[in-house]
């Protein structure tokens, strides 16, 4: 089993590649968390008559698969003249998915704040941006943290699928390493190891902090 | 800008066989879905019970279908097996792959529902005579399904987005597959995955209709 | 006859039944009173074996139901409990939730179930609902389906866990009703009870918990009339 071809140096071109999942996860999280802060607000504060537009769009984002929206974000940009790298397209392309999800979390941590809540502040003669930043958005943020390390843990591991660009991340790096070793098993369990050794203290930290919370209500 | 001829007439005319593909794909998904419940309830029994032989491998199977990309799970049946001498089609790794995906994603969601069904319904079933297996059967798991109805349905619509990470490792005759081969003789990229995009949206909204329609069907409680 | 001997029974530290000794025969009603934590209640659960008890013994027609060799699923089709909670099966029709039991456990076919079920159901006033789901029966009805469920099974003891305690007062009515009319056709019966003129009335022993032990028992007479206990009169004396 540990009788293994590989070498220092490839699980240093893994770890690489593991960089790169990291680096282009935080770039999406990041824009898209921005986005979608901004889209949860719109969507819980105004009318649907007038955010339908945006929701579809935001529907169609969860609806289609991320590999088909990477390759026409990528035909996009090249139709368009961009001349982006495959790097930019990607972290585009997984933010634009990571908006979508966001805003999801965002209005439903919003919505779980009681109305009478609401209206108690108001009624002690709160402005609607104070309302907002003082009671709704601590509140909301208990109930959407948790989905949202949740959001950024499924959006690392759906970043695999930038490798279809061409982009030498986690998976690609081990991909090219079985097609040179010939160990596949060895070789991807090292990489899964990496993924879960990631994702999985996280994921935990996310429980209990949710549970932490819960007890406290 | 915009130096380009749209053609979507031409992108059209290969619609009938990217509908085929739709339903190999709607296939796949239903097939990973029906397979991942059964195995899920599985997990959810051993999760939770007394006996360190069940809840370390469930417990297992849970966090690396969880903590690992669908893609790494399916990557792990088509190459990873190679190792063992076992080669899978890409249509049994993809299909493999989901199922596994599936199982582990919705066995925590059934233990979630389990944990929502008040115990006074266990008591009652074993206090009629029933026994432990027969209860779960017969009295918690029609409740757990019927909870946990919601979340299902989101499974089911996760499953038909995985399916297209089948061109990855071959598959050549879903959706994504069809419209990636059409793409290598034509290179209407664009116009090819703006359409296959539109029937996955599609798709997903028939399958959030058809469960609306079965849970109306179903759930008369 | 149900034979309760010297029966201890703790929740972790909890002593909940410090040696409790009671014995009811054939055809009897008795009723247990007394405050909330007494372990009344735990004690109707010991009976059936849902709740393990740590010494003692609990013999039904001289089956010790927490011996290893009991069959507990057997032994618990001639003892039918009904809980303060309705614990109706929400997913079953009325219909399907007596029908359930006789048919899995008892191996009927559909329609002897069926032919019982709507006999039991009728007998507790609800042969016009056997189609409807729990969800839209009061919670009255929803205990008396409970029964009916209960009597599918022909129990010959029938243990009752403060079947009215949850229920609207308007409601509470209909339940004692139908256990009165049990009561009268003959059925053994153990209840945990707080209706204290249906303890009288219709029990021919009251028995009176206090801190998990027994502490008086005798016709409903003289535990109304002329309790000897003073934690009987005390409790009585608080809830007139």
């Amino acid at each position: 089993m540990f009788d293994t071809a590989m070498t220092w140096n490839d699980l240093m071109f893994m770890l690489r590649g593991a960089g790169v999942t990291l680096w282009i996860t935080a770039i999406a999280v990041g824009g898209g968390t921005a986005l979608g802060l901004v889209f949860g607000v719109m969507r819980s504060a105004l009318s649907p008559w007038v955010t339908w537009p945006l929701a579809f769009v935001l529907d169609v984002l969860r609806s289609v698969p991320l590999l088909i929206q990477l390759v026409l974000a990528n035909s996009f940009q090249a139709i368009a003249g961009f001349g982006w790298s495959p790097f930019v397209t990607s972290c585009v392309g997984l933010a634009l998915y990571t908006a979508a999800l966001c805003t999801e979390v965002v209005r439903g941590a919003i919505l779980s704040v009681p109305e009478t809540t609401r209206r108690a502040a108001r009624s002690l003669g709160m402005t609607w941006a104070q309302d907002q930043t003082q009671i709704v958005f601590p509140m909301a943020l208990r109930v959407g943290l948790p989905s949202w390390i949740n959001l950024t843990l499924g959006v690392m591991k759906d970043s695999a699928l930038v490798l279809w660009l061409g982009i030498i991340e986690l998976l690609r790096a081990s991909q090219i390493l079985v097609t040179r070793l010939q160990e596949p098993m060895f070789i991807l369990l090292v990489a899964g190891a990496i993924y879960f050794l990631i994702s999985f203290p996280v994921a935990r930290f996310g429980e209990r902090l949710e549970k932490r919370w819960r007890e406290h209500d | 800008m915009f130096d380009y001829t749209f053609q979507w007439r031409q992108a059209y005319r290969h619609l009938p066989r990217m509908l085929e593909g739709a339903l190999v794909t709607l296939e796949i998904a239903v097939l990973s879905l029906v397979i991942g419940i059964t195995i899920a309830v599985l997990l959810a029994v051993a999760r939770d019970s007394k006996s360190i032989w069940l809840r370390a491998p469930a417990t297992a199977w849970v966090e690396v279908a969880r903590n690992t990309p669908a893609l790494f799970q399916i990557y792990m049946a088509h190459f990873g097996l190679g190792s063992f001498g076992i080669y899978l089609s890409p249509y049994v790794a993809l299909l493999a792959g989901i199922a596994f995906n599936n199982a582990g994603y919705l066995c925590e969601t059934f233990r979630g529902a389990l944990r929502a069904i008040p115990q006074t319904q266990t008591r009652a079933g074993r206090s009629l005579g029933m026994g432990q297996a027969q209860t779960f059967r017969l009295i918690l798991m029609p409740q757990m399904f019927r909870i946990s109805f919601l979340p299902t349905t989101n499974q089911m619509v996760w499953a038909i987005l995985m399916t297209s990470l089948g061109v990855t490792v071959g598959m050549a005759t879903d959706l994504t597959g069809i419209t990636q081969n059409l793409n290598a003789r034509t290179f209407r990229t664009f116009e090819l995955f703006a359409m296959a995009a539109v029937l996955y949206y599609l798709i997903a909204k028939a399958v959030m209709l058809a469960a609306r329609l079965i849970a109306w069907r179903l759930f008369r409680y | 006859m149900i034979e309760i001997e010297k029966v201890y029974k703790s929740f972790g530290k909890l002593e909940v039944l410090k040696g409790v000794d009671l014995t009811v025969a054939r055809g009897e009603v008795v009723s247990i009173i007394g405050g909330s934590g007494s372990g009344k209640s735990t004690l109707l659960t010991c009976i059936n074996g849902l709740e393990p008890i740590q010494s003692g013994h609990i013999r039904i027609d001289g089956t010790d139901v927490h011996a290893r060799s009991t069959d507990l699923n057997k032994l618990r089709r001639k003892v039918g409990i009904v809980f303060q909670q309705f614990n109706a099966f929400p997913h079953l029709s009325v219909l399907d939730n007596v029908t359930l039991a006789p048919r899995k456990v008892l191996g009927m076919s559909r329609a002897e179930a069926e032919e019982i079920a709507v006999r039991q159901l009728s007998h507790v006033g609800l042969a016009d609902k056997l189609k409807v789901y729990p969800s839209r029966l009061s919670g009255g009805q929803q205990q008396r389906m409970a029964i009916a469920r209960a009597l599918a099974m022909s129990p010959q003891y029938m243990l009752f866990d403060e079947v009215t305690s949850a229920l609207d007062p308007l409601l509470v009515g209909e339940v004692l009703d139908t256990l009165k009319m049990l009561a009268e056709e003959g059925m053994t019966m153990i209840c945990v009870t707080h209706e204290m003129t249906f303890a009288r009335d219709v029990s021919q022993r009251v028995a009176f918990f206090h801190q998990g032990i027994l502490a008086e028992i005798g016709p409903p007479e003289q535990i109304f009339g002329a309790p000897q206990h003073l934690e009987t009169q005390k409790f009585l004396s608080n809830v007139r």
